[in-house]
């Protein structure tokens, strides 16, 4: 009695035919599922894949008769089983809410309603975003964590201490020569791998993630989302896309991994590519700062043509590339204070995901720096990198910097950065140079990450369009601004 | 004006030979009757052993038939809110008043739909290409035809697929639902129940409402 009365209140009833349809169903199904049989019913009746797979094996001699049912129930109706079905669950869950809830009569006017209204309005929105951007990503993350937190792991921490001491225990406990290098030496395992995962990566990352978090708990971005959606239509992508493309400023390794949560394959490769191309990471950025901080000019020059390329290929790409368009729905939630320990939590657990995913990769990178010098590879790279260097009128010096941009993209930035100081780079070669290595490939552990994520195939045509696509735009800059004659 | 029963002839006519792509229609009991003669006069349609043939003639009269019916029905479900059982017999009866310019009224009110409530598609008629008819009254309309602030309740869903469906449904968008305008641009941004959502002009297009005050 007891447990027919829990069965009655949790059921929802439906129209008489439909009850009858549900109970033909039910009837029908004579194996073992782990939901019940009404609910296995109501699954077949929206005509759920799945399920009708797994019903379809289990139940083989009663399958026509099932698949007649589910036929004639759709045809009694008129509109489709699955939305009946929801309107109904609707209204029973509006009835049960409407038991167990009152609204307080809401004021007309309130702060975070007119925030809310001014963050959705096109006029007003573009320069909150600058406002955000400003102090969140160039000010906190730029300035605090990859200048003044950076400056104190790398210089003090590991420089002074970790890697003096590993350095000594390896030297004196491995007499190898080859496997001091591979652990301890210029670019070994401890001395660059770990060294750039915790002195260099961890407080960039860290900063911008708390960053993020702080914003993504006000409810900021879907408000970004929703403003920028018919733009990013044009390139292929929805609004949905800003949260990767955001991300990808911070580090464009785990914005790829992010954009699994875009809803097709259509819009994760666009996004993967662009992320690839045209967004630098926080390292790279703070490098390509402090390199043409001098020159105003060429930091407007190199700031137009990678928001031009960003949006020339994403609006090819969207052209090219097959399938479903884009559709745009999310929910925007109330406004309001961020709170310390949701941030706290997100950051940490960010973190966490980030080395267990990221860290083995610059292990992987460390390793195969140190084949290539053993082997005599990267000499032979750097000569090959030495004609495109010369068509874009750079010194040959800069192809070392190239190549070390590769296994880690601030490093090339940071090569640049000693030419500059010997004054062997004029300002247009440096802008040049600054384009040409922002759009250049990722950094060897993005390139490992869009292979794992977009398959082998998809992963190394694309590193190989954006090889010759960074070396083209710094070729036409180059053209451009000597036929001009700018100097900048 | 044609008779009711003429009228009832061409859309069945339609409907099976242009809308189904099947056989002329067989001539059967009707053989006799007025109306078919009536058709056959104005040259509509033609008659040989047995079946009726619709001719080009008739195929712009005939399309004019199943357009009206359609409305009557969007018409009756929608506004009048009439029962489904008895929604064929009503807009049978009833579509043969929406003369004159009336069903482009009727058109206009329900916010042009595409489809009737059984999902057969309405043909468009002058008023749909036009578009510029001045918002005297309006009952329904779609959500890219509000402006912003307007509120209703959602009367019906014109998704072009079942993957639309479900996202539509995912947020909540049912037939039924309280709803208001809040923002036109850049994206649709309405208020549903107690959440707020943001979506592009394609879902909102999908999205027809009940208009009140």
């Amino acid at each position: 009695m007891k447990s027919m009365w829990k069965d009655f209140a949790k059921r929802i009833g439906y129209d008489d035919p439909l009850e009858i349809y549900l109970s033909r169903l039910e009837s029908l199904m004579l194996s073992e599922y782990k939901i019940s049989k009404r609910s296995m019913a109501l699954l077949l009746l929206q005509q759920d894949r799945d399920i009708l797979t797994m019903v379809e094996e289990k139940e083989k001699e009663r399958i026509n008769e099932i698949q007649k049912i589910i036929q004639e129930a759709n045809a009694h109706y008129s509109q489709s089983l699955s939305l009946i079905i929801s309107m109904r669950r609707q209204k029973e869950a509006s009835r049960i809410s409407a038991m167990a809830t009152t609204f307080k009569q809401q004021d007309k006017f309130t702060i975070s309603g007119l925030l809310s209204k001014i963050m959705m309005n096109p006029f007003t929105g573009g320069p909150i975003l600058l406002i955000v951007l400003y102090y969140g990503l160039y000010k906190f993350v730029g300035s605090f964590g990859a200048g003044v937190l950076v400056d104190f792991l790398e210089d003090k921490v590991f420089g002074a201490y970790i890697n003096p001491f590993m350095t000594n225990l390896v030297n004196s406990t491995i007499p190898f020569k080859l496997l001091q290098d591979l652990l301890v030496g210029e670019y070994g395992v401890i001395t660059l791998g770990v060294r750039y995962a915790f002195a260099i990566i961890l407080p960039i990352v860290a900063t911008f993630f708390f960053a993020f978090a702080i914003v993504e708990d006000t409810g900021y971005l879907p408000r970004l989302a929703m403003l920028v959606d018919q733009l990013f239509k044009k390139i292929g992508l929805s609004g949905r896309a800003v949260i990767p493309l955001v991300l990808g400023f911070g580090c464009d390794t785990m914005a790829t991994m992010v954009t699994r949560t875009l809803p097709t394959k259509r819009e994760r490769i666009i996004a993967t590519l662009l992320l690839a191309l045209a967004i630098p990471c926080s390292a790279q950025m703070g490098v390509i700062l402090a390199l043409l901080k001098d020159s105003p000019l060429g930091l407007i020059v190199w700031l137009g043509v990678i928001i031009l390329v960003f949006l020339i290929v994403g609006f090819l790409a969207a052209k090219i590339m097959p399938g479903e368009l884009p559709t745009f729905y999310m929910e925007i939630p109330p406004l309001r204070m961020p709170q310390l320990t949701n941030i706290l939590r997100k950051t940490a657990m960010r973190l966490k995901w980030y080395f267990l995913e990221i860290l083995p990769l610059f292990i992987f990178a460390s390793v195969l720096i140190w084949l290539g010098q053993i082997t005599g590879v990267f000499s032979i790279v750097v000569k090959i990198l030495n004609y495109p260097i010369k068509w874009i009128g750079l010194p040959s010096e800069a192809s070392v910097a190239f190549l070390f941009g590769f296994f880690r993209r601030d490093y090339g930035a940071a090569g640049l950065y000693d030419l500059k100081k010997v004054g062997l780079l004029s300002a247009n070669q440096l802008v040049v140079a600054c384009i040409t290595l922002t759009l250049f490939l990722p950094c060897i552990a993005q390139l490992l990450m869009n292979i794992k994520e977009r398959g082998l195939r998809m992963g190394v045509a694309m590193s190989i369009f954006i090889l010759f696509f960074s070396f083209s735009i710094g070729y036409l800059v180059n053209i451009i601004l000597t036929l001009f004659s700018i100097s900048l | 004006m044609l008779s009711e029963y003429a009228e009832e002839i061409l859309e069945a006519l339609w409907i099976q030979i242009e809308e189904q792509g099947k056989k002329p229609l067989d001539l059967g009991p009707s053989r006799d009757e007025p109306a078919v003669e009536e058709l056959v006069k104005l040259g509509y349609i033609r008659k040989d052993q047995g079946h009726i043939h619709l001719l080009e003639k008739g195929k712009a009269h005939a399309l004019a038939c199943v357009r009206r019916h359609r409305l009557a029905e969007r018409l009756l479900t929608d506004v009048f809110d009439v029962k489904k059982k008895i929604i064929d017999e009503v807009s049978c009866k009833f579509e043969h008043l929406l003369h004159e310019g009336l069903e482009d009224r009727v058109c206009s009110i329900l916010g042009h739909p595409k489809a009737c409530p059984h999902g057969k598609p309405i043909p468009s008629g002058r008023c749909c290409s036009e578009r510029k008819e001045k918002r005297t009254v309006k009952f329904i309309a779609s959500l890219t035809e509000l402006e912003a602030k307007e509120k209703g309740r959602i009367a019906y869903l014109q998704a072009k697929d079942n993957s639309q469906m479900q996202k539509l449904m995912s947020i909540g968008v049912l037939p039924g639902m309280a709803v208001s305008l809040l923002q036109k641009f850049p994206s649709y941004v309405i208020s549903l129940g107690q959440s707020q959502f943001a979506i592009d002009k394609e879902l909102a297009s999908t999205i027809y409402v009940r208009l009140t005050k």
